[in-house]
């Protein structure tokens, strides 16, 4: 088996699956945590962004064995100010694209706490919604940063 | 006296629509389904706003058959009007009973009982009484006629801030679509070339140890690792061998060729009708037109299925459940009783995408797997390439300006192909994806044109504005390159482009203002003037680059108004838009926000006769 950490948890996933997308062997029963999502699996909308050691990265592609011994962090583990201000702006419409958000604005947030619209823009243009919820999370993420 | 909401005379019993729980909450059944729109939230907040009970209390369930009333296609923007006024008056009624048993209790009449939060009291009253104490008698009760709701002055939570989507916690931290569900097996389906290409040959071992089902030209495959199930789908999709049975589509826009044999249907009272265009004498024309457009929701679609002694489960996201069991039922052969199906939430739903077709592509499979539960999901290429697309459109038009400067005549023509394709028992074929494929087709229905008000390519042709002279026709294409259907707004979309673009031409040709333009042919209509007004305000007038909309969806919705600052940059010809200003009204409005940012309005909702 192979050990990584999972939101500040001890996880594994079996050696067999060293060469198969992260996002497959997050989302399997072993592992268990649905929040990264498929969207494109290619690397274009952002969809199963998680951070690893605090960076952000793509979990359709990356290789799992790329995180042995690392700490993964997704949406389901950042009970942070970013998450609650997305959900308590009611900022997205059909959710899918909402767990990539959350973990990329997390990334920013941790580095620039009061990053301006500009930035967040920048931060967030990895980041697709097919539905159209940027204005709702651009505002959520303005207020909460001029706070 | 005003009639039963449409939902409610359908299905009259009150059990089936509001029911307590043992333990201090409210049970709320609909049968329209949560896409993103906030539905269920929205639903939920009036049930607890009509039954005088704390917003949290209420859980809504969402439909299901067999266990939610059947409430048709959840589209068309009316499920608050739909669902939420048969919700209100079922509500009305259980908080009516639940007072009469108070009262009865409470040796008072009823209307001397008060109720916060469920609690009862009245003048005298020191026992402590809630609704649940009284619920040990279900609503076993039928309504057959209205009975007063409650006043909207008296409203605490519809139309008041704050009011909160109960799902998005769950959908930003854990499992809750439909792509997340537990299964025992995964499925991948693998797609011929295209609509019409048909299987020659497949190696039936090359999917071990996997597993390998095919039915005609449907192939597909299972594993218990979801990853591996892609693999082998890979594997087998090399391994196919496809002929094609029919030319491939020429050319994928509405050129003259495909517009020449459209046949002409001029709105006559708002109907499609087959009687001559009347001609008009225009002197100023334009052409508008809008591309094939794809839903490309950011997740591809997704269902479950399990076959179990003759029975069928599916959860899906389609739009409509009830329909689409009767559809499977007929694809499948069996009872349309012996198919159960749950919404689940999908990833972004703006009509008619894949989900309809992945719930037949998991039943197919499930069938040839029984005992087992399958997730099967569509690949990035599968919604690309097989869901139904938005019908591409061209509009033309025309039209006359009096001496004063306003419109004489206006002539509106919309050519286009069916908006109109989901499943349907009515249909004559089966509007489903796998269908065609199968060793015993079923082939989809012929594209009929739809004749009702404000539905397919003439949904939103009739101005708002009032002309002295108007011809509106709607031009029917029957044979569509690729497979087309209900995309947002149907032909709302193409019909108000040309309507505000052409309005803004004419204006211009006749030296006004493009707001006072409007102004003088919307006389008729205080309530689009209203919105008009308000993002004039809001954005201080159309100085610069800015450029006006204004519709009323179907022409009897929600109206909004929309200004747009537009930039060009004369170098690179990129178009951005800096900003936009909305102002709306969509009727009342069952949650609003305080500190409203500078860009949007909501126009106060007065009823008004007639409205
Ligand atoms: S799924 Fe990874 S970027 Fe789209
Ligand atoms: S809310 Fe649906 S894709 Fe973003």
């Amino acid at each position: 088996m192979i050990p990584f950490r999972l939101n500040g948890d001890a996880a594994q996933f079996d050696s067999g699956d060293r060469d198969t997308p992260l996002l497959y062997v997050l989302r399997s029963p072993t592992v268990g945590d649905m929040t990264p999502k498929l969207g494109c699996g290619g690397e274009l909308c952002g969809a199963c962004r998680v951070l690893v050691d605090g960076e952000p990265a793509y979990a359709c592609t990356l290789p799992a064995g790329a995180v042995e011994g690392r700490h993964v962090e997704t949406a389901a583990g950042l009970d942070t100010p970013v998450r609650r201000a997305l959900v308590d702006a009611n900022a997205t419409q059909c959710g899918h694209c909402l767990p990539g958000i959350v973990v990329a604005a997390e990334a920013l947030f941790r580095s620039n706490p009061k990053p301006a619209r500009a930035e967040i823009a920048a931060a967030l243009d990895s980041q697709l919604c097919r539905c159209g919820s940027h204005p709702r999370v651009l505002r959520a993420l303005v207020d909460l940063g001029g706070e | 006296m005003t009639p039963l909401p449409h939902a409610l005379a359908a299905t009259p019993s009150l059990d089936r629509w509001i029911r307590l729980t043992g333990d201090g909450d409210v049970i709320a059944f609909t049968g329209k389904v949560e896409i993103g729109q906030g539905i269920l939230s929205a639903l939920g907040t009036i049930v607890a706003e009509e039954l005088d009970v704390a917003r949290r209390r209420v859980q809504v369930v969402s439909a299901h058959t067999g266990h939610t009333p059947n409430e048709g296609v959840t589209a068309g923007s009316m499920s608050i009007e739909t669902s939420g006024a048969a919700l209100r008056q079922a509500s009305a009624w259980a908080r009516r009973l639940l007072l009469q048993r108070a009262a009865a209790r409470l040796g008072l009449a009823a209307d001397e009982v008060t109720v916060a939060d469920g609690e009862l009291g009245g003048e005298g009253v020191n026992e402590r009484l809630t609704y649940w104490d009284l619920a040990d008698q279900p609503f076993d009760f039928e309504i057959r006629h209205r009975t007063p709701e409650k006043a909207p002055k008296a409203y605490r939570l519809v139309g008041h801030d704050g009011q909160r989507r109960i799902d998005i916690l769950a959908k930003a931290t854990g499992p809750a679509f439909v792509h997340d569900a537990e299964a025992e097996l995964h499925a991948r389906v693998v797609r011929p070339p295209s609509l019409r290409h048909r299987l020659t040959e497949l190696d039936l071992d090359v999917a071990a140890p996997g597993r390998l089902v095919v039915d005609g030209s449907f192939v597909a495959v299972a594993h218990p690792v979801e990853f591996e199930a892609e693999r082998l789908a890979r594997r087998v999709a090399g391994h196919a061998r496809w002929r094609r049975i029919g030319p491939a589509p020429r050319g994928v826009d509405l050129d003259e060729s495909r517009r020449e044999p459209a046949a002409a249907f001029p709105l006559r009272n708002g109907v499609p009708s087959p009687t001559p265009r009347r001609r008009m004498a225009t002197t100023h024309r334009a052409a508008y037109s809008r591309p094939f457009l794809m839903h490309a929701s950011i997740a591809p679609s997704a269902a479950v299925a399990a076959w179990r002694d003759g029975a069928l489960e599916i959860e899906c996201s389609s739009q409509g459940i009830e329909p689409l069991r009767h559809v499977i039922a007929r694809v499948l052969g069996i009872d349309p009783d012996a198919i159960e199906i749950r919404h689940v939430a999908g990833a972004g739903c703006y009509g008619h995408n894949g989900a309809d077709d992945a719930a037949l592509d998991a039943a197919l499979i499930a069938r040839a797997l029984p005992g087992q539960r399958v997730l099967l999901k569509w690949s990035r290429e599968d919604e690309h390439g097989f869901e139904p697309l938005g019908p591409a459109m061209h509009i033309e038009m025309g039209a006359s300006l009096e001496a004063g400067g306003g419109i004489a005549e206006w002539t509106h023509d919309v050519y286009g192909f069916t908006h109109v394709a989901r499943p349907s028992p009515r249909a004559p074929g089966v509007d489903l994806l796998a269908a065609r494929f199968l060793a015993e087709p079923f082939e989809p229905t012929p594209a009929r044109p739809a004749l009702g008000a404000e539905v397919g390519i003439h949904r939103n042709a009739l101005p708002i504005y009032s002309f002295p002279n108007q011809e509106v026709t709607k031009h029917f294409v029957a044979n569509a390159p690729v497979r087309t259907s209900a995309l947002r707004g149907l032909g709302a979309h193409g019909n108000v482009f040309a309507i505000e673009s052409f309005m803004d031409e004419l204006a211009h040709a006749a030296g006004k203002d493009p707001a006072d333009f409007r102004r003088r042919h919307l006389q008729h209509d205080p309530r689009a003037t209203a919105v008009l007004e308000a993002v004039l305000d809001l954005c201080g007038g159309l100085a610069g680059n800015r450029g006006l909309g204004l519709a009323r969806y179907k022409n009897r919705q929600c109206c909004a108004a929309v200004v747009a600052e537009v930039s060009v940059d004369e170098e690179t010809a990129r178009i951005r838009i800096p900003r936009l200003w909305i102002a709306a009204d969509a009727g009342r409005a069952s949650s609003t926000r305080t500190g409203s940012p500078t860009n949007w309005r909501v126009v106060p909702f007065r009823p008004c006769r007639g409205a």
